[in-house]
């Protein structure tokens, strides 16, 4: 056995007592549960790492074959079929929470089913469970492929992917629950926090040992992106998270940070996990797959490295823009205002470099669904984050501010710039993959565009005259200076509203469900890819 | 030692300004600097070549 499944086996084995120990002495029924969980997880970790070891006979992977770079798609293929699976079930929780919106008999009267539960499971699922497996399924393939080199490690991606998974799955059920620390985008609490660092610095490692190994001298700036992702979120993660558990064998953790200053450092987070883990992330996507499947070179490589530097020094100071007209001091308040709208120019970098990448070839968005998927999305990022600056500005703030305006605007990256630059990659990335000349329909593809365009368009536009009217009717007085509304007149205007919004998330996820049908088959059913001619093409003379 | 909100934004101001005129200048040379130009032509090729 090599050292490094020694080491797992060993990690993972001592896990396993620590987590049968919890179990038996948890103080909370959920801990306990999760020590279960954390128990059979790390068991069955170990049972995968023996098992492989007797399969392998001795026998490892080489880095290379015939000259040629042998990559690692395991880890690749196990990732984009979660991230489709995760995908279906965090839009069909977003659809019920909608409905339970416009509907709110639909929470059952059951504590596991209310809205407060439900929507942390949507938000992680979507953007933690669709959105985080398709970050690592595509950075562990672009790392490998610009790198011209095989990821290290035996063990070490397998852990990554699957650990992470089981993040998802601790995080998930904590919530349904009722286990929460009750920070947004950073509800898991302490054990399932510290399980995510472990997880997350093995797959800084693997990330710069391929780096490392690379036959290019040049880091392509896909990889940029996706190292500053990397190392931001684990930043951000061990800050945001620092916590005191009560019980080391129960689940419920005090944030040592208190008052403003823990809002200030949540939303210094929840800021920059949209700025990091759902922009710079996504642009690594855009700067591999846009090129490729275009099958032309990024429009301007230079942009590029001005637009990323710029980005990563401007988005970490934007956080303060949520907590306008707070506790928090106003300067801190107007130092995000004003980097926030500093965020344009970056931002708009980045949209033209990806959409002019295009130029000399826009007739592809005629005949391939899939590059337009990829340039639709990056017109929505063009969007948001033009958006995103204005609502920042403390005079729009104070009208958007918690309205739907806001949840419009969310989902006009997530749906628009996130899932649709996601689906693309899926799109090209699984038949790679799996040796496919291209997707199974292209035509499903294009059902797949224009049922979901129709349903973005549905959502965010339905949000913004929700989130408009909603602002409008908050701050309308009477000639006597009373408010004119009380609070559940406002509730009850958005209800029209709410049935649209609802019907626009059916249509982007019956766009999904299609996706995955076309995807299964592609896996199941697709054209083999030719193998590449052995025989050199000779010279002419 | 206490600083006033004018004492805070004053240096926030100006010694951001400094700071983030200079980075964001030294990035610009490094970018368009003439003699760059073959290596990121190289480099934005890589994702288009085969192997």
């Amino acid at each position: 056995m090599s050292l490094e499944e020694t080491a797992y086996s060993v990690f993972l084995g001592l896990l396993f007592l620590y987590c049968v120990l919890a179990a038996g002495k948890a103080v909370d029924p959920v801990f306990a549960f999760h020590a279960t969980i954390g128990a059979i997880a790390s068991a069955a970790g170990v049972f995968l790492i023996i098992r492989s070891f007797i399969d392998r006979d001795g026998h490892v992977e080489p880095a290379e074959i015939n000259g040629k770079p042998n990559y690692n798609l395991g880890p690749v293929k196990f990732a984009s079929i979660a991230a489709m699976f995760w995908g279906l079930a965090g839009f069909s929780v977003g659809i019920w929470i909608a409905l339970e919106l416009a509907y709110p008999a639909l929470n059952l009267g059951l504590p596991w089913t209310t809205f407060g539960r439900l929507r942390p499971l949507h938000t992680s699922a979507v953007i933690f469970a669709f959105g985080g497996n398709v970050l690592l399924a595509t950075s562990f393939y672009v790392v490998q492929r610009t790198s011209r080199a095989r990821m290290p490690g035996l063990v070490t991606p397998w852990f990554v992917i699957l650990g992470y998974n089981v993040f998802i799955v601790i995080a998930g059920t904590g919530y349904l629950l009722g286990v929460t620390q009750s920070k947004e985008y950073a509800e898991p609490e302490w054990y399932a926090d510290l399980w995510l660092t472990i997880v997350w610095v093995a797959y800084l490692l693997v990330f710069l040992a391929t780096l490392w190994r690379r036959k290019e001298p040049h880091i392509y700036v896909a990889n940029w992106f996706y190292l500053a992702f990397i190392v931001t979120i684990a930043m951000l993660h061990i800050v945001n998270n620092a916590a005191v558990p009560v019980s080391i064998f129960g689940s419920k953790s005090y944030v040592v940070w208190s008052g403003v200053q823990d809002a200030m450092v949540q939303w210094w987070y929840g800021h920059n996990a949209v700025g990091f883990f759902l922009t710079a992330g996504f642009l690594a996507i855009m700067y591999y797959f846009v090129p490729k499947r275009a099958n032309r070179p990024v429009y301007s490589y230079r942009l590029s490295i001005i637009h990323f530097w710029a980005l990563i020094f401007l988005y970490i100071w934007a956080g303060p823009h949520h907590l306008h007209y707070t506790a928090l001091p106003e300067w801190a308040s107007t130092l995000g205002m004003v980097f926030s709208v500093m965020l344009w120019m970056p931002s708009w970098g980045g949209m033209i470099n990806g959409l002019m990448t295009l130029s000399g070839a826009w007739d592809k968005l005629r005949t391939d669904p899939v590059l337009r998927l990829l340039v639709v999305s990056v017109a929505f990022y063009g969007m948001s984050t033009f958006e995103g600056p204005l609502m920042s500005v403390k005079a729009v703030n104070s009208l958007s501010h918690y309205t739907d305006w806001t949840i419009g605007h969310v989902h006009s990256g997530a749906l628009g710039w996130v899932g649709y630059v996601s689906f693309g990659a899926l799109y090209c990335l699984v038949p790679w993959v799996y040796g496919k000349r291209d997707v199974y329909s292209l035509k499903l593809v294009d059902w797949h565009f224009w049922i979901s365009t129709l349903g973005i368009v549905l959502y965010i536009t339905s949000m913004w005259v929700s989130g408009i009217m909603q602002g409008l009717m908050w701050r309308a007085y009477t000639e006597f200076g009373f408010l004119q509304y009380s609070f559940v007149e406002t509730v009850e205007a958005m209800h029209p509203y709410y049935v649209i919004r609802a019907l626009g998330g059916i249509l982007f996820l019956t766009g999904a469900v299609i996706m995955a049908v076309n995807l299964y088959l592609t896996i199941r059913h697709g054209e083999a890819e030719k193998p590449a001619a052995d025989v050199a093409l000779a010279p002419a003379e | 030692m206490d600083f006033s909100y004018e004492q805070v934004a004053a240096f926030a101001q100006q010694s951001g300004l400094l700071y983030f005129f200079l980075i964001f200048s030294a990035i610009c040379v490094y970018a368009l600097w003439p003699k760059n130009k073959a290596k990121f032509d190289h480099a934005a090729q890589i994702p288009l070549e085969e192997d």
